[in-house]
């Protein structure tokens, strides 16, 4: 066995684990911190075939920053954990039967592809001679450009849209106005007088 | 046998020598850090900071850490204990981690990997978690809100600061950190082209790793101490040691993408005398002493203040300079 099959058995098999923990943890913050682990461990299996590149945006665009988004999402909502388990017969029949069938999809890829069983036979993630950066660069800005623009496109869309569903003016709200601080000039706002004794302004 | 020693024995050793060789000074580092803190601080107020532990207080550092070793670890009894103390154990590793793709010198580097930038951007961006986790684990209000204090603060400035790192791996054309400070050796520092962009970053860099002016995660005048009000003994040293960590760490990411890393600033007789990690040192500290400088001179920001400057301010500011960047090397065929 060699030092990288040994490796990739003890990543998948955490990956694995992490995942099904994902959905066995009593407690949701529990579930989301597996879900980093799952998240890293998937990172790893990505730089052993060469894929460092994506390997490395895995773990900065999904644990960095979606990951953080969803704790801190699940740790402000005040669940009650028994009512969270009460449905789970009711969903188990409907879950599997979803489960079942990507299963049967997977077995069916795999059966009709040739999908190579050995690290040895694995197509190489990058061209020799170039690295993996410039490899997938290239593809991305050349011959997938349209696509890479669209799915540009579509993120800008879901931005505007969260924005617009989320951002309401509160009228009430008090807002520094950093232009009219700055602005602000000495004789508008303060005023020298001289005050008689026992005469007050 | 031979060849199984040879082929995985021998490498894992060489390795685990190899990071002990950096981790022992980067903790001495950490450890003097601390002393130089306060020495700076108190030069600024016209006091004298630590003077009574070994000559001019120089083993006040070695006292402290004998200190908080000796004190006795109190977990609170409704706190989630496994996540609690997982907390600092994450905080500090991910501050040590960093150092593994750093380059000292011309090939002193434990790591020489092609995405080094991107690994140093990833390990950055998780220091979050080990203090939402010590947040939330604690169950106490004051850390809890440090917490999320934190976790958007830090969020909000990762991005200014990925887009800042964008111009300067357009500017020299790789992700590897060796080539980009050879790079430098052949343009001139980056701080000449990118200077806004480095003011921008050396901003970022304290924000992110929670330092004042932008410590609002441990604002003690209005979160006790914020996210780590619970800990005690070791578990708060490691996060401390963390925070001191990353603020190194942090310095010499601004020293490779920026400052030149190794180089010295000119090419001429008295400075190439001088070798290259010294030079790194020099820099490195350099950028620390503005942390300090900082620190004893600007007041704490307020928190809306703080989003207000990161959204509005440096994510605009950073993205017009990508534009401006990716257009004067297009338009004079500069680019690598």
């Amino acid at each position: 066995m060699t030092a990288a099959l040994f490796v990739f058995y003890v990543l998948a098999l955490v990956t694995v684990a992490a995942a099904v923990m994902v959905i066995a943890a009593r407690n949701p913050v529990h579930s989301v911190l597996f879900l980093i682990l799952a998240f890293f461990n998937s990172a790893g299996l990505l730089i052993l075939i060469g894929a460092e590149l994506v390997g490395m945006l895995l773990v900065v665009v999904y644990v960095g920053a979606v990951a953080v988004l969803f704790m801190f999402v699940v740790m402000m909502l005040d669940i009650n954990f028994v009512q969270l388990r009460e449905g789970f017969l009711q969903y188990l029949p409907l879950g599997a039967l979803v489960g079942l069938i990507l299963l049967l999809e997977l077995v069916m890829v795999i059966g009709t592809r040739a999908v190579p069983t050995t690290v040895a036979a694995m197509p190489q993630a990058t061209p020799p001679g170039v690295n993996n950066t410039e490899a997938l660069g290239r593809l991305l800005y050349t011959d997938y450009f349209y696509l890479f623009q669209a799915a540009g496109v579509i993120l800008l869309v879901a931005i505007i849209g969260a924005i617009t569903l989320t951002l309401r003016h509160r009228p009430d709200a008090r807002r520094q106005d950093i232009a009219a601080q700055v602005h602000r000039r000495p004789q508008d706002t303060l005023e020298v007088r001289k005050v008689r004794p026992r005469s007050g302004i | 046998m031979a060849e199984f020693f040879w082929g995985v024995i021998w490498p894992v050793v060489v390795l685990a020598v190899l990071t002990v060789v950096i981790i022992v000074p980067l903790l001495l580092a950490v450890a003097y850090l601390t002393y130089a803190e306060r020495k700076i601080i108190a030069a600024m107020q016209l006091r004298q900071g630590p003077m009574f532990v070994g000559p001019y207080g120089l083993l006040q550092p070695l006292a402290d850490g004998l200190k908080l070793f000796f004190k006795e670890t109190v977990i609170p009894s409704r706190a989630n204990k496994g996540v609690f103390l997982l907390a600092p154990m994450i905080t500090f590793i991910l501050a040590l981690i960093g150092w593994a793709v750093i380059p000292f010198g011309e090939g002193l580097v434990l790591a020489d990997i092609n995405v080094g930038v991107l690994y140093l951007f990833a390990v950055s961006s998780l220091g979050v978690y080990g203090i939402i986790m010590a947040g939330w684990a604690s169950n106490s209000r004051y850390a809890f809100l440090g917490a999320l204090r934190s976790s958007a603060q830090m969020v909000s400035y990762e991005i200014s600061m990925g887009l800042i790192i964008i111009n300067v791996l357009m500017t020299a054309g790789s992700l590897n950190l060796s080539e980009i400070v050879r790079a430098q050796a052949e343009h001139g520092w980056y701080v000449l082209w990118h200077f806004p962009m480095f003011m921008i970053f050396l901003v970022s860099i304290i924000a992110e790793t929670n330092r004042l002016p932008f410590d609002l995660p441990e604002d003690e005048a209005s979160l006790v101490t914020g996210y780590n009000v619970e800990y005690s003994s070791m578990t708060f040293a490691l996060f401390f040691l963390g925070e001191y960590a990353n603020m190194i760490l942090m310095s010499a990411i601004a020293t490779i993408l920026f400052l030149g890393g190794w180089l010295p600033p000119f090419e001429v007789a008295p400075f190439t005398w001088i070798p290259g990690p010294i030079w790194f040192f020099l820099k490195v500290a350099l950028i620390l002493f503005v942390y300090i400088w900082a620190r004893a001179t600007l007041p704490r920001y307020r928190y809306d203040q703080l989003m207000r400057l990161g959204w509005k301010v440096f994510l605009p500011l950073s993205l017009a300079w990508i534009v401006l960047t990716s257009a004067v090397l297009v338009f004079f065929d500069l680019a690598p």
